[in-house]
């Protein structure tokens, strides 16, 4: 099952073109630019581990384009996303977040029933790929 | 391919914006004439390369890392500064920024910071220039534990790697760059220009200094021009003589005394007088007492 988390993802995967072009446009925006990764794609998994210092005071895209490049041979098969940062006063957030790689292989997630008190149902997911311990989730 | 129109390059110029460039360049730059036929060859390259790119010839973007070496005060921080915004015209930067670095800014202070400490510099250059001035600081042969190779190690993949993306402009003084270089000889072979910047010649110097001042919005009386040419004449003779940063120095050094004069005269001042240097401020130089050496 084909993860959807952050911009872009009901979209085909973007190419190299379309990331550079991406983070071209928040360079411009003055936004700074981080890459991370991570192999537990949960939803509620919002800290994601951080590839090197977030970049700032870039001007191009080819600081940032190569530091996916290193980060996807590194993890070829965990979730790589880019992060945008806004600093401005009033927004302090991120402003764009989109994923740039994931694994071949994405199992999916399964819905878990849970029978409580007064037969009350209580549900939750859980991703198939977290049953083995990180790292080797995705072989 | 030969049935293919001829090409106007004089058009492809025009559309580049070269002439304007070119003349901009001789305008605000007086002598260094390596420095603009140098200039003057990779705006024709760029002609040429888009001449051929129409006529579906291959063309690969040439290595514009570069060298600066010359004596103090000849102008190769002034030329790297105009060079990111020389190479954006002609379309070899994206960015056409300068990001300006010394020894400090690339190595690191303790083992495994070097690494990225000059990594964050070249992103930050990416798209523009990266310009280090007095390059042979980098190396340091005297100290085997120096952090500073590994920082020229980095400086080389990028600079074989990404030629598309950085531009790196070295400067230092002419000997010391050739130790630097006999050391590293890799580093020399991938630059592809090595420009050595000339001393100026007097008239050269006189030249920069009315440059200098009309920027300022100041101007020479008559009596001061002579005073300034005879004080370039002389100040050549004496030690630490150091080109167009000397002349410089010597106009401040005028301006004070024009400001004090003014100021000691009192009353009311006229727009002339406040815009113009008396020979009398340039003849209380040091350079004119028998004895005196300036600095």
């Amino acid at each position: 099952m084909r993860l959807t988390q952050g911009t872009f993802s009901f979209l085909p995967d973007l190419t190299d073109a379309q990331i550079r072009a991406q983070i071209t446009y928040c360079l411009g925006k003055g936004w700074a630019v981080s890459v991370e990764y991570t192999d537990d794609p949960h939803p509620r998994n919002t800290y994601w581990e951080m590839y090197g210092n977030p970049m700032f005071d870039l001007k191009d895209a080819a600081g940032v384009m190569a530091e996916v490049d290193a980060c996807r041979k590194t993890f070829p098969n965990h979730y790589v996303k880019v992060n945008a940062f806004d600093s401005t006063h009033g927004w302090e957030a991120l402003r764009l977040s989109f994923i740039v790689n994931r694994p071949k292989v994405e199992p999916g997630f399964e819905l878990r029933r849970e029978e409580g008190a007064g037969r009350r149902q209580r549900y939750t997911t859980r991703s198939y790929a977290t049953d083995r311990p990180e790292g080797q989730r995705y072989p | 391919m030969n049935d293919a129109p001829a090409i106007d390059l004089e058009a492809l110029a025009r559309e580049a914006g070269l002439p304007g460039l070119l003349a901009d360049l001789d305008a605000s730059l007086v002598g260094l004439a390596p420095v603009k036929t140098r200039i003057r060859e990779i705006a024709a390259l760029l002609v040429v390369d888009r001449a051929r790119r129409t006529l579906g010839l291959t063309s690969a973007a040439p290595s514009l890392h570069m060298c600066f070496t010359g004596n103090p005060g000849t102008g190769k921080t002034t030329v790297a500064l105009r060079m990111a915004e020389i190479l954006n015209r002609l379309g070899y930067c994206r960015k056409g920024h300068l990001v300006a670095v010394t020894r400090d800014d690339l190595v690191g202070q303790f083992i495994g910071h070097t690494a990225p400490k000059t990594k964050e510099v070249l992103k930050r250059a990416m798209g523009g220039v990266l310009f280090i001035d007095e390059a042979y600081y980098l190396y340091r042969p005297e100290n085997e534990r120096d952090y500073g190779m590994e920082a020229i190690e980095i400086l080389l993949q990028v600079m074989e790697n990404q030629r598309d993306d950085l531009v790196v402009i070295l400067a230092g003084y002419k000997d010391r760059m050739d130790t630097f270089f006999k050391a590293n000889p890799g580093l020399s072979s991938r630059i592809a220009h090595h420009i050595d910047f000339p001393d100026y010649s007097s008239g050269e110097l006189l030249r920069i200094a009315e440059l200098m001042l009309s920027g300022l919005q100041y101007c020479l009386s008559p009596a001061a021009r002579e005073a300034l040419v005879e004080y370039i004449d002389r100040r050549r003779e004496q030690p630490h003589f150091a080109n167009a940063r000397s002349i410089r120095n010597a106009l401040d050094r005028a301006r004070l005394r024009q400001a004090n004069r003014l100021f000691a005269a009192g009353g009311a001042v006229s727009p002339e007088a406040l815009m113009t240097l008396e020979s009398e401020d340039l003849r209380a130089s040091r350079v004119f007492s028998p004895s005196g050496d300036a600095r």
